[in-house]
């Protein structure tokens, strides 16, 4: 179990993590999810003591990270695939961790086959791939059969094949009752893999909530309208007193109404539809509108400051959550 | 206890199993030895033409060491590397999730790197004497001379503090480049310059080199600085130390 109490980091100006408290159950696997720059990895290595909280407390079954005997033996982490000497080999790399915890030489082995890369343990890590970069700093995390596991952005630089092993490498781990923690900024990896959901956005907490829940309450349903005269059908809508948002391509989009009584309201005033289609909003849409009044980097055509991205022509694939600003505007 | 002794082993791991612990190291003896050889055979044929002022003042063991002031710059390499190396590639992370008790890891990954320099140190202080020695032929010392003794260890601990120095340097500083851009330069060419230069000379004489390389002469005639070979020794060990304090100090404060 991992609690953060009002966990706070400040960078001069900048409060990149703001007094988040949130507990971190074993059992499950949990979902840290949050745009680029969310302070994700900040939180994660205030967790491993590396970087020191402005204010606030990281407590690990209790106890601070820095009390831990042998800590690999109790939190097993991966932060970053490149976070090693290149010049040393795999082999090495694991030997001298497990040294450094009392771990025995057999299990650097044993590690080493479940990632798969006994073939190249003795190769040094400078020729490594992204992918088997990542493979062997998921053997550093399982090296001292830790309890809690975190991992930060682990799919990255996987194949799908390798995506789909730590998918059930996570659940495997969870299922045999640890404590496992993963950051993403991909609602989609974490729709697959999360029992629970904590949602960061410039460093503040905006959800803690299970993936259940948080489907439940945040998979938007809405009904796309588009017509060769759309500005009456807006104004048609709007008389009957209905909330019109725009949507993408210029259709319309309409929430809490019914298809088929939209269509009816459109066919007395004599409109011709071209679209009349109810859809539900993904749930990586879901995770863009929670966390778009809280994306650090947005991608502007024109610099403008952070504070008004709903003014900026940012197309599709703009930053995270600017088309619902969009929308919402 | 357990847990220096477990952090011991995985720093002895960690810089056997790198490539820049070998050809540093290896380098500091052959460039030491080879050097301090060439010089002593030159100084050999040409020790007739000496004025007699520098015949009285001949040193024959200071001599012989006189590769050290370029072997040495490969120890502050080895120095440099084993720390900022952890910095450089992002493995300083890794090393202090596996040990958080900062002061554990730093002084581990220090004393194992002390030791193999010790060590390398004193190989390559004795290579270099004895190698010299036999160049100079009859103008040459021998270890039962008096003060020979105290000259070649003091040549052996010499090199180990200046690697210990680099280390407590590149803690401070964390780049590989930047430590090694101001130690490289510093060692061999401005302390000398500093030391040689005579309105420079009383502060030259406290730098580090400069008061350390004191232990490894043993005929001083001519001589005038304040302290005698160990007094010289201590205060390059008070360089040291403060640069393992400082190095010390910046590790346990800041972000990893």
């Amino acid at each position: 179990m991992i609690e953060l109490e009002g966990l706070t980091k400040h960078y001069s100006d900048v409060r990149a993590v703001d007094h988040l408290t949130f507990t971190v159950r074993p059992g499950i696997v949990t979902g840290f999810l949050g745009p680029n720059g969310a302070g994700k990895s900040t939180t994660m290595r205030m967790m491993l003591d590396l970087d020191n909280p402005s204010s606030g407390t990281v407590r690990i079954d209790g106890r601070h990270y820095r009390e831990l005997r042998d800590p690999l033996r109790v939190v097993g982490a991966l932060l970053d695939a490149k976070a090693m000497h290149g010049g040393r080999s795999a082999y090495n790399h694991l030997l001298c961790l497990a040294q450094s915890n009392g771990i025995p030489k057999a299990r650097v082995r044993e590690v080493l086959d479940t990632v798969g890369l006994t073939s190249v343990a003795r190769k040094r890590t400078k020729g490594f791939s992204l992918g088997m970069g990542q493979r062997l700093g998921i053997a550093a995390a399982l090296l001292g059969d830790p309890r809690i596991l975190m991992f930060d952005e682990p799919v990255n630089g996987l194949d799908p094949e390798g995506i789909h092993w730590i998918r059930n490498l996570m659940k495997s781990l969870a299922t045999q009752g640890r404590t496992v923690f993963v950051s993403s900024h991909l609602m989609s990896e974490m729709a697959l893999t999360a029992d629970h959901l904590v949602v960061i956005g410039q460093g503040k907490l905006l959800a803690d909530t299970s993936m259940t829940d948080f489907i439940k309450e945040n998979s938007r349903s809405y009904v796309r309208m588009r017509s060769p005269e759309q500005e009456r059908l807006r104004e048609i809508l709007r008389g009957a007193g209905i909330d019109v948002t725009p949507g993408e391509e210029g259709a319309l989009e309409v929430e809490g109404e019914d298809a088929a009584h939209l269509g009816e309201l459109a066919a007395r005033h004599r409109i011709t539809l071209h679209e009349l289609s109810p859809r539900s909003a993904s749930l990586e849409e879901a995770f863009m509108r929670l966390t778009a009044g809280s994306v650090e980097y947005h991608a502007h055509e024109n610099h403008r400051p952070p504070e008004s991205p709903a003014q900026s022509p940012a197309g599709p694939g703009a930053g995270w959550g600017a088309d619902w600003r969009k929308k919402g505007s | 206890m357990a847990v220096v002794t477990q952090a011991l082993r995985s720093e002895w791991t960690k810089i056997r199993s790198v490539r820049s612990t070998v050809w540093t190291l290896g380098l500091a003896i052959v460039v030491t030895v080879a050097l301090g050889a060439l010089i002593s055979a030159l100084t050999k044929k040409d020790f007739g033409n000496l004025p007699p002022r520098d015949k009285i003042a001949f040193d024959p063991t200071f001599i012989s060491f006189a590769g050290m002031g370029l072997g040495q710059l490969a120890l502050i390499v080895f120095g440099v590397l084993v720390v900022a190396n952890e910095y450089s590639t992002g493995m300083i992370r890794t090393s202090l999730a596996a040990v958080p008790q900062r002061g554990t890891f730093l002084f581990s990954k220090i004393t194992i790197a002390a030791l193999l320099a010790f060590v390398v140190g004193m190989v390559t202080s004795f290579a270099a004497f004895f190698v010299g020695q036999a160049m100079l032929g009859d103008y040459g010392a021998t270890l039962a001379d008096p003060g020979v003794p105290r000259a070649v260890i003091g040549g052996g601990l010499y090199m180990t503090l200046i690697a210990v120095f680099s280390m407590g340097v590149a803690t401070m500083l964390r780049s590989p480049m930047l430590s090694l851009g101001i130690l490289m330069p510093f060692f061999f060419l401005i302390s000398a310059i500093l030391g040689n230069v005579s309105a420079t000379k009383k502060v030259g004489q406290y730098l580090p080199d400069q008061a350390g390389q004191k232990v490894m002469q043993v005929v001083t005639v001519g001589s005038d600085t304040p302290y005698g070979p160990w007094g010289g020794f201590a205060i390059m060990v008070l360089w040291v130390v403060a640069a393992l304090i400082g190095g010390y100090a910046v590790l346990s404060r800041r972000d990893a």
